[in-house]
């Protein structure tokens, strides 16, 4: 399995931060993720021999934690927040428009590959809610306008 | 990039390099920057901790220990080396601060961890970031590279003679990782499953050394206090409750962001005079003192100063500083329901209570605001958060039943309202697909 020489220079840099292998674990298989686009079985053989741990080991940390997966997602995962501050603020209105635009629904992907939704819990952009995040992009203060010329943007970003 | 606020009954410590362009250390340095640990490293460790201790800082995360105290029960002598964790996974629902401190003054963390470091014989510090702000880790990477390119991090720091490393470390989204043991799990890469206690952290921590965990924030006001001294930022705040602290305004309120005030500050005029108010023409309903986990306060209940004790007094916790203000065309059910959709979720299932505990009250609180409730619900839901209080390795399953003692005690009519089959009274018709009535 490769990877990048980006990843590789990180997770040679990363290990030796450590005094056990182990873990350097999560951030690996988050970075794996981000050039992968999810944690297929190959990746995961790999990641769980890179660290002497076992396939098992390695899924058992993978469904722990809500930003990785083992599904591939569209390019642009559209991350709407709902918790409290945002859903006083429209946060749920907004994830409903979503769904709408984008023709999906929680944790699904448009047929061309490029959206997948997604409702989060907070981001940690309560002062500036309702918000979003688009891979790791935070769009925030948004209104389902907003959010349309957001959705478009990365549409365009992607097609030209 | 989160836009910035000010009010003029700020008190900047923390953020007083907001905006300023700090996250280039040379402009850091300009403004005062590594000049506390350079000061720290010609003290006596003990000096650093009472220092800490007099200057009354208590734990931002949410907790409000004492930090030198803390501190203080780091064993000096330990076969194993010891270490600095700080915690930057900031994720209790309402909270927004710590992501504005590494965005916009990220050594004044690195000084706080190696601060810390010296305190307690640390030689290196873990700077844990949560997964969802990689934005911020780009940060704290460069601001670490900086820091050993100057010689202030790595192999004899300042010409001192002594060392300390300095990491960051990336989350990939758990909520639970917050809680201390769970962050230690984490970064030891495993699932975010709490540890039980004793041993501390302290004693044993961090690959079984002795660990000092605080928050970001927590950090980031150190430098502060040792340059100005513990009797000045004890000063700023009341009794017992040193300094200052950023509160994060959000919800329905006219001017939300985050504000750094004394301790102590009244919440009623945090909301209308800092915050403007609620918009709208609209009026209070109930506010979230510091963060979902904390139990609300109702509108007649908001003349409180905004410390530990004061709060805690008032019936809730100051918890991490965010301020969720809800207005009267809110369902304070749908917010129920909101807040225990996110424990369930975030709930690792390692404790039954707990597990168990929000799985049943989402449920409940789902069918209840689907007008499918029944009235012997009402006292069922209370009793059931009354016995999850205290029955969990780690304060998860507290901070679900907390806030829903809350809400069932102080809106019991709003429950009522909803009951047998009757449409929820704040939303649009036919919003809210109707469950039936159970019978029995």
């Amino acid at each position: 399995m490769k990877f990048s020489d980006e990843f590789e220079a990180r997770f040679a840099e990363m290990v030796p931060h450590y005094p056990t292998k182990r873990s350097a674990l999560v951030p690996t298989l988050l970075y794996a993720q981000d050039e992968v686009g999810h944690l297929s079985d190959e990746v995961i053989v790999e990641i769980a021999g890179r660290l002497d741990l076992t396939e098992l080991e390695v899924r058992n940390v993978i469904s722990y934690y809500s930003m990785l997966t083992t599904k591939p997602r569209g390019k642009y995962n559209v991350q709407v927040c709902t918790n409290i501050s945002c859903l006083v603020r429209g946060g749920e209105d907004l994830l409903h428009h979503c769904a709408k635009k984008l023709g999906i629904g929680h944790k699904q992907t448009t047929p061309d590959g490029m959206f997948t939704l997604e409702e989060v819990e907070c981001i940690g952009a309560c002062s500036w809610a309702p918000a979003a995040q688009v891979n790791y992009n935070f769009h925030e203060n948004l209104t389902p306008e907003k959010m349309d010329q957001i959705l478009e943007g990365y549409r365009k970003q992607r097609t030209q | 990039m989160a836009d910035l606020v000010s009010h003029p009954d700020e008190v900047k410590v923390v953020s007083r390099r907001f905006g300023m362009g700090t996250t280039d250390i040379n402009r850091y340095l300009e403004l005062d920057g590594y000049k506390a640990v350079q000061k720290a490293l010609a003290m006596e460790p003990d000096a650093i901790i009472n220092e800490v201790k007099n200057s009354g800082l208590r734990g931002r995360g949410g907790a409000g220990f004492s930090t030198g105290m803390k501190w203080s029960f780091v064993p000096k002598q330990s076969a194993k080396p010891k270490y600095v964790l700080c915690n930057g996974d900031e994720s209790e629902p309402g909270t927004c601060k710590d992501r504005l401190i590494f965005e916009h003054d990220p050594h004044s963390v690195i000084e706080g961890v190696m601060i810390a470091g010296l305190a307690v014989g640390a030689k290196s510090g873990y700077i844990y970031i949560r997964g969802e702000y990689r934005y911020l880790s780009n940060i704290m990477q460069k601001a670490i590279q900086d820091a050993y390119a100057k010689g202030f991090a790595g192999k004899n720091i300042f010409g001192s003679g002594r060392d300390f490393d300095l990491y960051w470390h990336g989350g990939a989204g758990a909520y639970e990782v917050g809680e201390e043991s769970a962050l230690m799990e984490s970064l030891e890469g495993k699932r975010g499953v709490p540890r039980i206690r004793p041993p501390f952290p302290a004693v044993v921590g961090l690959w079984g050394g002795p660990t000092v965990i605080n928050n970001a924030e927590t950090l980031a006001n150190v430098p502060h206090i040792i340059l100005g001294g513990g009797d000045w930022y004890a000063k700023l705040g009341t009794p017992k409750n040193g300094g200052t602290r950023l509160f994060c305004l959000s919800g329905n309120i006219e001017k939300p962001g985050v504000y750094e005030l004394p301790m102590g500050y009244n919440l009623r005029k945090m909301i209308y005079d800092v915050g403007g108010g609620i918009p709208k023409g609209r009026s209070l309903k109930a506010v979230v003192p510091g963060g979902s986990s904390c139990p609300c306060l109702t509108a007649d209940e908001i003349d409180v100063a905004m410390d530990f004790d004061s709060v805690q007094k008032a019936g809730s916790m100051l918890g991490s500083g965010g301020v969720v203000i809800v207005d009267d065309a809110q369902c304070i059910v749908k917010f129920a329901l909101r807040t225990m959709k996110f424990y369930q979720h975030e709930s690792c299932g390692w404790c039954i209570p707990c597990r168990e505990g929000t799985d049943w009250l989402k449920k409940t609180l789902t069918r209840f605001h689907a007008g499918g409730g029944l009235k012997k619900d009402i006292d069922n839901m209370q009793y059931l958060s009354e016995n999850m209080l205290g029955r969990t390795f780690c304060p998860l399953g507290d901070a679900a039943a907390m806030p829903t003692i809350a809400f069932v005690k102080k809106f019991r009519k709003e429950f009522e309202d909803h009951l047998e089959g009757r449409p929820c009274p704040f939303e649009k018709e036919g919003a809210v697909e109707q469950l039936p009535v159970l019978t029995h």
